[in-house]
């Protein structure tokens, strides 16, 4: 049987202390436990970002992670994303206007890679976009609407959004 | 002022950009057993022995099955299929006595939670004895051959002036939505009801079969749609999978959970689009086409699925596209190999048709020296030839196309993509040195398909209204497509109405969302209940539409695109690329623009990248997707969609053609076409995908 380890994260902004499986998997450990089923799991083997979230800050692959690396660090999903309950982020507000998403399954991903990529490029260009998602996999929308909905959502967030 | 028509923003994104989606891996029961299917490593062998004693050990595995115990589960069934003999080539839940393909299902292990699922799964062994493998379709067991056609096609060819003959392939690649699929089930003994979540596409007919396979009352079970992670033909079929949970929740008195992981889904989900096609056209003085005659081998893989031998006949029967075609015959061999098996992928059947009929029509422009869009024109059907009906079936409705300018829709491509400087420019950059081109391929799709729909319209005591309907909803917008025809018939905000869909027990009848057919077919009975509700509009009052139609209507377009090759890698960049498109009459045109963006993109992924590859043995290749590679934001170009609506349909109350199907449908014609320009080779692309190595090949065999 597999061991267990304490840890304690921080998940958009909340403290959680777990006893967990070594072997558990981030994306697991904060689909399963924390209940957080917005990550998504698209291949399981880091190729099409729809699991990433942000640690410390920076985007990763919560499905090449395991909860135990997790421990004592900052965590960041698309749960925490929107300011309130009644606003969206502007960078969901332009996915939403520009229409960003189909089905939604990439969505997640594509907005937590997005909002790291907008926060250290405040005014890219069109093809600096689809550099900054092209590991993000989208089977939907030909990433037309996504590339125009981080355009509009940079001169949002330029604006003070 | 209307909602239809308007690019309203949809009603369904809040929950979707905010983490709140209820895809099928986030549904979870309490008390749930999970499963996890053992599956074959060998693509064709007698099964000697499984040994599960050792995965029945282990703690926290409650059950192993082999077919055995599923002996009284018969095969799979079809939905609907005409053709006959196909029977002996169901896929069993569990193989029986022999495996036929590399991921067919031969156990499956219940355990307490998904990692002990696995590490069991792990422990049950096979022993077999290893027996021929067929991977071509030009070997492969004969399961049906598909006949269509009409006129005298031998004396076409007597008459012929020129005849132009092809030997094309279309690679095996397939939807492979974002999302796995997964399928949860669980009884209620009060109720004696079975519930199946996860579902889609075709939930009351899909029902109706599992009600067939369990031996129970179809009113005993229950299908339930969530969030569903894009579909594109091969989601919301009913697979082995879907089967052996509802069994195991009926058994073993637990709620059951299975979720593909990406590994099975690249191998045990349908493939599609594997054809080779011998197609010859004859022609006259004047590039007039007199007849065509295709000889196609489907390769099917291991079973015959749900669908029966739906894309063999789809692609026999939409052949000669938007052209007038005096004489006909295609003789399609439908052909079982031990790989994965194959079924719908968006615009099924006619992606691999409009690659052929393009490509003939290219190939007689380079033979008989005529322009390759004056060949066009010349062929086309003209508007004042509509309704024009085709000496043809497909799927079993006769092809009558409803309405069309064609022609017209040639010329506004051409003027908006500008041709003509379009084709200076790219002369200029190719005498610099550039391997630049531009493709075209006109293609007819097919929409709408009966016989019949439903929908129920009620007010609420609030004054919302809610849209009850037997569609499902695959990530396209159903609900904000529905809602705004909705509230146009009611004078209403579309904000204000609630669309149901995907669920049996809402419900009695329901048709689902396949084939372009919801906006078309639940659009026009949803219109038909508001219209008939706003007669009588107050709290609690409703009222029941219902849609028929016997033929399909048929939108089309025209595709152009530019590329540039590299010479050096064989590497392609699609640099522009325009989509025309009439739907008859976009409900919402922005989310109209976004199927065919979505779709373009998947095209090219056929078209340049996606391949099931198959090692000597029978050993997929591509089963991460670091090895079936789509499309990223890098490949995909930028998109101009001109969407227009010049020929409704006469067909339906709103006059709409489905969109669903346009964005994909002629993309490998298109890059076919365009490569050929830039390399300045007429029918160098014989086959898709032109992945960089088959291009460099193409090069060199070109230099030698
Ligand atoms: S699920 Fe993590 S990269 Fe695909
Ligand atoms: S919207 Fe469906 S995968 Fe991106």
């Amino acid at each position: 049987m597999s061991e267990t380890r304490n840890i304690a994260v921080t998940v958009n902004g909340k403290r959680y202390e777990r006893s967990v499986d070594v072997r558990l998997t981030l994306a697991d450990f904060l689909r399963g436990p924390l209940g957080l089923t917005g990550t998504h799991l698209g291949c399981e083997h880091g190729v099409c970002g729809a699991c990433t979230i942000l640690v410390d800050g920076q985007s990763a692959r919560s499905c090449l992670m395991l909860a135990v690396q997790a421990n004592g660090h900052e965590i960041a999903t698309v749960e925490g994303l929107a300011p309130s309950a009644e606003r969206l982020h502007p960078l969901q507000e332009a996915f939403r206007d520009n229409h960003g998403l189909q089905c939604g399954f990439c969505t997640p991903g594509m907005l937590m890679t997005l909002v790291e990529f907008l926060r250290d490029h405040p005014n890219p260009t069109e093809g600096e976009v689809r550099v900054a998602i092209s590991g993000n996999l989208c089977r939907c929308t030909g990433y037309q609407g996504i590339v125009a909905a981080a355009l509009d959502a940079a001169g949002r967030m330029r604006k003070g959004g | 002022m209307g909602f239809v028509g308007r690019s309203v923003t949809r009603l369904e994104d809040a929950p979707m950009l905010t983490g709140r989606g209820r895809y099928a891996a986030d549904v979870s029961f309490s008390r749930e057993l999970h499963m996890r299917v053992v599956r074959s490593s060998h693509a064709h062998a007698r099964i000697v022995a499984i040994d599960a004693g050792a995965a029945r050990e282990l703690p926290g595995c409650v059950a192993v099955w082999t077919s055995e115990d599923v002996a009284e589960i018969p095969p799979i069934d079809f939905r609907s299929t005409r053709v006959q003999g196909l029977e002996p080539h169901r896929q069993p839940v569990l193989a029986r006595d022999r495996v036929r393909y590399v991921g067919e299902p031969v156990a499956v292990v219940f355990a307490e939670d998904p990692y002990l699922a696995e590490d069991a799964a792990d422990l049950v062994t096979m022993e077999v004895e290893e027996l021929p493998v067929v991977l071509s379709a030009d070997r492969g067991t004969e399961a049906a051959v598909i006949r269509k056609g009409y006129g005298d096609i031998e004396a076409a060819f007597r008459a012929a002036h020129t005849v132009v003959d092809l030997d094309l392939s279309i690679g095996r690649h397939s939807g492979v939505p974002l999302e796995t699929r997964g399928a949860i089930a669980r009884y209620d003994a009060m109720r004696d009801a079975l519930e199946l979540h996860g579902a889609t596409k075709r939930p009351h007919a899909n029902r109706d079969l599992l009600a067939r396979m369990l031996a129970r009352e179809p009113g005993s079970i229950h299908l339930y749609e969530g969030h569903v992670g894009g579909g594109f033909g091969v989601r919301g079929e009913i697979y082995p999978e879907d089967v052996l949970v509802c069994a195991a929740a009926l058994r073993l008195g637990r709620p059951v959970k299975w979720i593909e992981d990406r590994r099975e889904n690249l191998m045990a989900c349908n493939h599609s689009r594997e054809q080779r096609h011998r197609v010859r056209a004859a022609v006259d003085a004047q590039g007039r086409i007199l007849g065509i005659d295709d000889e196609f081998f489907h390769d099917q893989g291991a079973y015959v699925r749900t669908h029966g031998a739906r894309v063999a006949d789809l692609t026999a029967g939409m052949l000669p596209g938007p052209y007038r075609v005096p004489t006909y015959r295609a003789v399609g061999h439908y052909r079982l190999t031990n790989k994965t098996p194959a079924a719908t992928y968006r615009a099924p059947g006619r992606y691999e048709a409009t690659f052929v009929c393009e490509r003939l029509l290219d190939a007689i422009a380079a033979k008989t020296g005529i322009d390759r869009v004056e060949v066009r024109r010349r062929n086309l059907i003209a508007k004042t030839e509509m309704p024009y009906a085709r000496d043809l079936d497909v799927i079993d409705t006769e092809v009558v196309l409803d309405s069309g300018d064609y022609a017209g829709l040639l010329d506004q491509a051409l003027a908006r993509a500008d041709w003509a400087v379009l084709q200076s420019e790219l002369e200029q950059r190719r005498a610099a040195g550039e391997a630049v081109g531009v493709g075209l391929a006109f293609f007819l799709e097919k929409s709408g398909l009966g016989p019949v729909d439903v929908a129920r319209v009620s007010m609420a005591a609030d004054g919302t209204f809610d849209v009850v309907t037997g569609a499902a909803s695959l990530g396209q917008g159903v609900e904000t497509v529905l809602a705004q025809i909705a509230a146009d018939a009611l004078g209403v905000d579309y904000r204000r109405v609630r669309v149901a869909h995907g669920c049996t027990d809402r419900i009695e009848q329901g048709y689902g969302s396949h084939a372009s057919r919801t906006t078309v077919m639940t659009g026009s009975a949803v219109h038909i209940a508001a219209t008939k509700l706003r007669e009588n509009m107050q709290p609690g009052c409703s009222a029941q539409g219902s849609f028929e139609s016997e033929h399909m209507t048929y939108p089309y377009g025209v595709h152009i695109a530019v590329v540039n090759v590299d010479r050096d890698t064989g590497g392609v960049a699609v640099e522009r690329y325009l989509a025309a498109f009439d739907v008859g009459r976009a409900v919402n045109p922005r989310l109209v623009e976004g199927q065919i963006e979505g779709g373009v993109v998947q095209g090219l992924g056929g078209a340049l990248l996606e391949e099931f590859v198959y090692d000597a043995e029978g050993s997929p290749l591509s089963v991460t997707f670091a090895d079936y590679a789509m499309p990223t934001a890098c490949e995909a170009p930028g998109i101009a969609v001109l969407l227009t609506e010049d020929a409704p349909s006469p067909l339906n109350p709103l006059g709409i053609k489905g969109a669903g199907e346009g964005g994909v449908n002629p993309v490998g014609a298109v890059i076919a076409s365009a490569i050929d320009d830039a390399l300045g080779v007429a029918g160098a692309v014989t086959r898709l995908p032109v992945t960089p190595p088959r291009l460099v090949e193409i090069m060199r065999a070109e230099r030698r």
